[in-house]
């Protein structure tokens, strides 16, 4: 399994680690280049501004350009390479905000490391958003989305 | 009461999570299970309690003994419940990864 979740009960927060065969250059690049997020996030990036109190804006839309899935946040930290901090905040949820803190690490030339640290604000809420994909959410409007992404090629 | 909230509390614990593993191997009775760690006799219980409440082990009365045996079923729900949430990671970062091997710098 390349992707871990650690996820300790009754703490609210979880870490997400994944270690990838690129480059650090090229990780990092895939989380702040608009254009290669669309790509694997599978969502329209509305706004993306690296940089301290910068800000970010992901959107999916249906065939009939009903949104499905926004989401946007404020970036506080920008180390090129290193680390982003950032909140996450899905819109038109009851799900509250929630703080990210992404550090990347190279492992050798050709391998790096990612890890994101979550924290959510109650135990309740991080337990619901680990649940989430269990009931559809974003997985459906991820499902769909690839399916519209896979039928324009 | 939030049932699965405290399912994740009873793995939580260390001294559970080695019962769990024991009664894997093995329908046992409290007194099988105790003999296995150095905490008293009471606290097991104790522990054999909780796991019974939150329905991840079963209790089996054979004669005079109950025997404890672990919940196949439950000990599959759980550790199902946190894979689509990992497998929903997984996948985006297996397409990252894919997208940025064929990634020509613009020049």
């Amino acid at each position: 399994m390349k992707t871990k979740i650690m996820a300790e009960d009754g703490k609210q927060e979880i870490f997400i680690t994944r270690e990838f065969d690129l480059p650090l250059s090229l990780l990092f690049k895939a989380y702040t280049d608009a254009e290669i997020v669309e790509q694997w996030m599978g969502n329209k990036v509305l706004k993306m501004e690296c940089k301290p109190h910068g800000g970010y804006q992901f959107e999916t839309k249906d065939k009939q350009g009903n949104v499905l899935f926004r989401a946007n946040g404020v970036i506080h930290e920008f180390l090129p390479e290193k680390r982003i901090t950032r909140t996450f905040e899905m819109e038109n949820t009851s799900f509250p905000v929630q703080l990210e803190y992404l550090t990347f690490e190279q492992l050798s030339a050709e391998t790096s490391k990612l890890t994101i640290h979550i924290v959510y604000k109650s135990v309740t809420d991080r337990d619901n958003m680990l649940k989430l994909p269990f009931a559809q959410g974003i997985n459906m409007a991820h499902n769909r989305l690839q399916e519209i992404v896979s039928k324009l090629k | 009461m939030n049932l699965r909230r405290d399912v994740f509390q009873a793995i939580a614990d260390p001294t559970r999570r080695a019962i769990l593993m024991l009664l894997a191997s093995q329908a046992m009775t409290a007194g099988a299970v105790a003999s296995n760690f150095d905490t008293a006799r009471p606290t097991v219980s104790k522990h054999l309690q909780i796991l019974t409440e939150c329905e991840l082990i079963k209790q089996d009365q054979q004669g005079r003994e109950i025997y404890y045996h672990l919940n196949v079923g439950k000990m599959k729900e759980i550790a199902d419940f946190i894979e689509p949430f990992r497998k929903l990671w997984d996948d985006r970062f297996n397409k990252l990864e894919q997208v940025m091997k064929s990634y020509k710098p613009k020049t």
